[in-house]
């Protein structure tokens, strides 16, 4: 089985984000890139496939140079090889169109990726790779088995959760608790400098979308706090003030 | 030509983040002076299909295939793009939620249709087309040009207030081809808990963490909610947990909500949970510890014991 996972290179979930040049700008100074959290989920799933089944797992990203610290990372966790596509991935179609061409040269039985990206919050790409591939696509996934070539999914609905059956090829949206976020280990940190990383130039240029500028939110006014004593006020003052019950 | 809102059911009514969605197509409709169709898929009577024109649909489209009655992110697509192509659409709406999201990647792909998911304003016509979007789970926001012919705005919650106005639309029966291979995937089993308010739909929230203790006291959480009809939610060690299903969970790696009403019980205010809660309208935060990082986020708060707090602020929202 070959399983492909598409990894994004995003600041840290501790971020406090800033914008420069004109807020036109992701202000990077002094920010940690990591795998999406979603991201990691995937690949953590697609190694222990591996260590059950014997799986090739290829990890996908496309960016540019600056995102190799996050695909070696993925590299010592367990993933076979890598493939960058050099591009700037500035439009959710463009990453798509990226990614398919990849899975149309080595046709992959399983496509992971994040249930989204946590810079953009899409949740697109999946769905997108889908419909270009001409396969289905699964998001977001909170349980994954594979027997054969059928897949045992369960998916999260609002409210609840259903259980689905598909046969692979599919590409999947991923999230917990599919499985536990994976350390490296020190070995794995050795063996992932010699993994191959193949760069490839993007194919397609079509930029359907772009981003004019950047704005962070007005701060929220001062707290108002009511002494525990008074505590049933409170609801007046949401009935009667902030008007929202 | 026209603005095409796709518009969900959920047991048989319109969802009320699709009402939001229709006002909203109507509104992009009405300043581009064409008009506003939406289309609704599955199960629903007439009346209530009808009543879209309410919140400005001039028509609406009802695919009543009944291979249509489960929700399928693939198939839908198919029926949208058909509804697409017979309308000359050149706008697409609809509201955010895990249903749309399936739906409108797969349409995005088949049309090569420019995308912005998260929109929180009505977009910008002077120059071009630039909609808002939020970006960074909640950390920014960001301007965006939708340069491709046909553009696609999946809106977030509390993106625009509906006005009602009398009137209905038109319901037309939409019967377009079906693709087989949309229905690949076979549902064995749905676990959805019925007749409770869905939280990414809902205007008030309840939520609580780890200050809680363990999950034989959500009594006091849900009577809240109960009092308030509002919907309840956890952070994210809560539903790591077990002591609440997953799909409570809030934050940066679960659901985001903007409800006009987030009250945090017992939750510590971690920058990963504050990321998928601080669109929310107005924030409560109730915590013993007056240093709790929360409270910097908020616009009311306590500092007290939510086993004190909570009962009584039920019986005060049952006083009103
Ligand atoms: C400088 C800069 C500017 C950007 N500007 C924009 C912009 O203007 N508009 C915009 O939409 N996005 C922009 N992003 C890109 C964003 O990081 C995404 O890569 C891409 O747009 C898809 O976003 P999404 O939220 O739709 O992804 P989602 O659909 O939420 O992602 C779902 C999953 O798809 C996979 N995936 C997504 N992106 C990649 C990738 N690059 N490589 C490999 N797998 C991936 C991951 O598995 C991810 O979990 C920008 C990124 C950078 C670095
Ligand atoms: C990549 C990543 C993603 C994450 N994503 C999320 C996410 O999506 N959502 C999320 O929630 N977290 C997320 N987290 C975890 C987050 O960092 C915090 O650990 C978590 O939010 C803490 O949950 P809590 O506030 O319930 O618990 P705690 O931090 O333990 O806080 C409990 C609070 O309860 C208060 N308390 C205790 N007893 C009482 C009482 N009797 N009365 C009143 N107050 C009381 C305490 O003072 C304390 O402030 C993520 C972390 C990482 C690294």
């Amino acid at each position: 089985m070959k399983i492909l996972v598409c990894v994004t290179s995003v600041p840290d979930t501790t971020t406090k984000i800033a914008f420069t040049d004109n807020n036109t700008r992701l202000n990077k100074a002094g920010v940690t890139f990591i795998t999406g959290p979603y991201d990691d989920y995937a690949l953590a799933r697609a190694v222990e496939l591996k260590e059950k089944t014997g799986a090739s797992v290829t990890v996908l990203n496309v960016g540019e140079a600056d995102t190799e610290p996050v695909i070696r990372k993925c590299l010592a966790i367990g993933a076979d090889d890598a493939i960058r596509v050099n591009a700037e991935p500035t439009d959710a179609y463009f990453v798509a169109e990226q990614i398919a061409a990849i899975a149309q040269e080595t046709s992959y039985d399983l496509i992971l990726m994040g249930r989204e990206s946590i810079d953009y919050n899409g949740g697109q790409v999946h769905g997108i790779v889908g419909e270009m591939l001409g396969i289905p696509s699964i998001s977001p996934v909170m349980l994954l088995d594979i027997e054969g070539d059928t897949a045992q999914i369960t998916r999260e609905i609002e409210g609840g959760k259903e259980s689905l059956e598909a046969k692979l090829p599919l590409v999947l949206g991923c999230q917990e608790p599919i499985a536990e976020w994976k350390i490296p280990n020190m070995r794995g940190i050795m063996t992932a400098r010699t993994k191959p990383l193949k760069v490839v130039e993007p194919t397609g240029t079509d930029k359907l979308t772009t981003v004019d500028s950047y704005e962070l939110p007005a701060p929220r006014g001062a707290v108002k706090m009511i002494p525990a004593e008074e505590a049933e006020t409170l609801i007046q003052l949401l009935h009667n003030e902030a008007k929202v019950i | 030509m026209s603005v095409l809102i796709f518009a969900e059911l959920d047991e048989g009514k319109i969802k009320k983040s699709s009402l939001e969605a229709i006002f909203y197509g109507a509104k992009v409709a009405e300043m581009t002076g064409t008009s506003a169709t939406a289309i609704i898929a599955g199960p629903a009577d007439d009346a209530e299909l009808a009543s879209a024109g309410r919140f400005g649909a001039t028509k609406v489209l009802h695919a009543t295939d009944p291979k249509l009655t489960e929700p399928n992110g693939m198939a839908y697509a198919t029926v949208v793009a058909a509804a697409v192509q017979q309308e000359g659409s050149k706008v697409i709406v609809l509201a955010k939620s895990s249903l749309a999201d399936a739906m409108t990647a797969r349409l995005a792909g088949k049309l090569k249709a420019g995308l912005a998911a998260n929109v929180i304003e009505l977009p910008d016509l002077s120059n071009g087309f630039l909609v808002k979007t939020s970006i960074y789970t909640g950390k920014a926001f960001a301007h965006n040009e939708l340069k491709a012919d046909i553009k696609i705005l999946a809106i977030r919650k509390n993106t625009i207030t509906p006005e009602e106005k009398d009137g209905t639309a038109p319901v037309e029966t939409f019967t377009p081809a079906l693709n087989e291979a949309d229905f690949a995937i076979s549902v064995k089993n749905t676990e959805k808990s019925s007749g409770d308010i869905l939280l990414p739909e809902a205007d008030l929230v309840v939520s609580a963490g780890r200050g809680l203790k363990g999950p034989e006291n959500w009594g006091i959480v849900e009577d809240l909610a109960n009092a308030l009809q509002a919907a309840t939610a956890c952070s994210k060690p809560v539903s790591d947990l077990d002591w609440r299903p997953h799909s409570e969970h809030v934050g940066q790696t679960g659901i985001k909500v903007s409800p006009n009403l987030y009250i945090a019980c017992g939750i510590s205010g971690a920058i990963q949970h504050l990321a998928g809660v601080n669109s929310s309208k107005v924030i409560v935060v109730i915590n013993k510890d007056a240093d709790a990082p929360f409270f910097k986020s908020a616009d009311y708060g306590i500092v007290g014991d939510v086993f004190d707090i909570l009962p009584r602020l039920t019986e005060a929202v049952k006083a009103l």
